[in-house]
């Protein structure tokens, strides 16, 4: 047999055991990809603590001097011996009824709404460098000292996922509810003569401010 | 080397760096060299690269840009934030062409540097009110039938920086915080399916598997819609910056929920109010109230050419004015542009095919006359939504509010060709 007769009955044989593409049939459902997710799989990654109940806050206590030594140690060097911030890094605490001024500050006691949502802030990403590296007992600990330095809760009192679901921020009101309000400016679609005066700038000190890194790679 | 006593030439240059073994010195001396050369390579004469050899094809198995392209790059605003691991970059969108951001000049947002990920050992873990709590690999991943969609991705604070006043004197910072990749993976509502949704759920938390463990809440509506589960960003694999080796991608949505590096989706039945949803990524009104999942990037424009980078420099004549515009309510169906800060618009040409949801192309041909100008653009999408002023903006908002100001943009031109940014009312 020659070489080309070969290949052509090798090509031969390959296509009648080529199996029919089946596209009229549906894919299975489910696919049965992916493994089922173990009880203990779970656990170790299921972090989230909601913020309005509470939901997924862990067993175990804090307390506001084990919190002080904890926030000194890990967390004042950012964000200041009283949480009162340092340069660009966030203040945590103070700016109460700051929110409808000219210099809104956003802090756990001024902004945020939810005391859990501060657990799980602080479990999931803080300290900055060493996440979740903080046991429950650690992170409710520094809760109850940020807390009780915005003179949310007592000094003397131990910190627990009861008592800190119990907690009202003063904010915990301050979102408006019902979702998304907008579009809330109206469509302006002139094309001509659309100003009653001619255009006043407002606003040009952008060419002089020196606040644009320069175009240089810096190299 | 007889060469070192003469001026050296590029070929000398050529044969030093192959014999040093380093090609980016190749590179890096280039430049110079080309500069140094002054008319040498102009006609009539023959151009140095004619006259050797070029690199071979395996100088340079994955490509890179030109070495005189090394000034477009991703730039930052060092006074912005604290530190660069939890900080933004912007995309270089004034030295861009087309609809597509290159995946190494997409403008970057951490909120714990970025993460190095193995893919083998990456899980993406399902579970909450779901009848089949799962666990995925990447190979599991891409396995599910899969889909490409070309997608704008725009960080809410882009522009943030000027509700008070103009303050960047470039469009990569008063607008680079914006890009548009095509995004291949798995529909979010195909893994939903596997999993079984239960009947009590309405939302889904998203969460990254980086130093801050990022969080967002996203409603289930929204993943049956059209999120993607994304493993390949402009053809090859997302870049780590972007989320490698999975991220979300919801397209239209503010950047922040488009969650990176993605380990793990809870189903529930209700929002978990987490940092980046309540103390962050939240619109603060007038009253003291705040707006909050306020997910839609509403529809944006900018003339990137001229710019305050791209100044009209060759005085009066032809100018084609470019610019892209997008919004996340879906296509873009008419973007116009004003000379003369509002007054009067003229409809500018959109390149097509325009996909929703993504960046679009706009041209307009100006015969500029050298006087001075206030160059705006203003876009319209498919739902009738107008791009607004930022006079606006400011009467429904206020000035606090940080997030989604999608006003339209001014540039002063002066009669040099310099582009100033302003604002005009």
């Amino acid at each position: 047999m020659s070489k080309s007769l070969k290949l052509l009955s090798l090509v031969f044989v390959c296509s009648i055991a080529l199996p029919v593409l089946a596209q009229d049939k549906a894919p299975p459902k489910p696919f049965g990809f992916g493994k089922p997710a173990t009880k203990e799989q779970v656990a170790g990654w299921d972090i989230d603590v909601r913020g309005p109940d509470g939901a997924g806050l862990p067993p175990g206590k804090g307390t506001v001097a084990a919190g002080e030594e904890l926030y000194m140690a890990q967390c004042a060097a950012c964000h200041g011996e009283f949480a009162e911030g340092a340069g660009r890094y966030p203040e945590l605490v103070g700016g109460r009824g700051t929110l409808k001024s000219e210099d809104p500050r956003k802090t756990v006691d001024s902004y945020w709404p939810h005391g859990p949502g501060v657990f799980d802030y602080i479990r999931r990403a803080m300290p900055f460098g060493a996440p979740q590296s903080l046991s429950p007992d650690e992170v409710y600990s520094i809760v109850a000292w940020l807390l009780n330095q915005a003179d949310l809760w007592p000094a003397d009192k131990d910190l627990d996922a009861a008592g800190l679901r119990q907690i009202k921020l003063p904010n915990r009101d301050g979102f408006i509810a019902g979702g998304d309000p907008r579009p809330d400016v109206k469509p302006d679609t002139c094309m001509t003569n659309c100003r009653k005066a001619p255009p006043k700038i407002t606003s040009d000190l952008a060419a002089r401010l020196g606040v644009t890194p320069t175009q240089k790679t810096g190299d | 080397m007889t060469e070192t006593k003469d001026k050296p030439s590029r070929r000398s240059f050529l044969k030093k760096s192959v014999a040093a073994g380093g090609f980016t010195l190749l590179a890096g001396a280039g430049v110079g060299e080309a500069m140094a050369a002054g008319e040498d390579n102009l006609p009539p004469n023959v151009p140095e690269w004619m006259k050797t050899l070029g690199s071979g094809v395996t100088a340079n198995p994955y490509g890179s840009p030109s070495s005189y392209e090394k000034n477009v790059i991703r730039r930052n605003v060092g006074w912005l934030t604290a530190t660069e691991e939890s900080s933004i970059n912007f995309t270089p969108i004034h030295e861009l062409d087309g609809i597509i951001t290159p995946s190494g000049l997409c403008f970057e947002r951490h909120h714990g540097g970025v993460p190095e990920i193995d893919p083998e050992q990456h899980r993406l873990m399902i579970h909450g009110l779901v009848d089949r709590p799962l666990i995925f690999t990447m190979d599991e991943l891409m396995r599910f039938p899969s889909v490409s969609r070309i997608h704008f991705l725009e960080c809410p604070a882009n522009g943030g920086m000027e509700w008070k006043g103009a303050q960047m004197a470039g469009v990569q910072f008063s607008h680079g915080m914006v890009h548009c990749c095509e995004w291949t993976g798995v529909k979010l509502s195909t893994l939903l399916a596997e999993v079984g949704v239960q009947k009590a759920a309405k939302w889904l938390l998203a969460e990254g598997a980086d130093a801050a463990a990022m969080t967002r809440s996203i409603p289930l509506d929204k993943a049956m819609d059209d999120i993607i589960v994304a493993y390949s960003q402009n053809g090859e694999r997302i870049r780590p910056e972007n989320g490698y080796p999975l991220r979300l991608l919801v397209p239209g949505w503010e950047g922040n929920v488009n969650v990176k590096w993605l380990r793990r989706i809870k189903v529930g039945d209700q929002p978990w109010h987490h940092r980046e949803e309540t103390s962050k990524y939240t619109d603060l009104m007038p009253d003291g109230k705040a707006r909050q999942f306020t997910f839609v990037q509403e529809a944006n424009s900018v003339i990137t050419s001229p710019c305050p980078e791209k100044p009209m420099k060759f005085g009066k004549g032809f100018y084609e004015i470019r610019g892209i515009a997008w919004s996340g309510y879906g296509k873009i169906k008419k973007v116009d542009v004003s000379i003369d800060g509002g007054m009067n618009w003229k409809t500018a040409e959109l390149q097509s095919p325009v996909f929703s949801k993504s960046l679009t192309r706009f041209r307009l041909p100006l015969q500029w006359d050298g006087r001075p100008m206030l160059l705006q653009s203003r876009a319209m999408d498919e739902s009738g939504y107008v791009q607004p002023t930022i006079e606006a903006l400011r009467k429904a908002r206020g000035l606090n509010s940080i997030y989604h100001k999608n006003s339209v943009h001014t540039w002063r031109v002066l009669p040099t060709g310099e582009v100033q940014n302003v604002q005009v009312a």
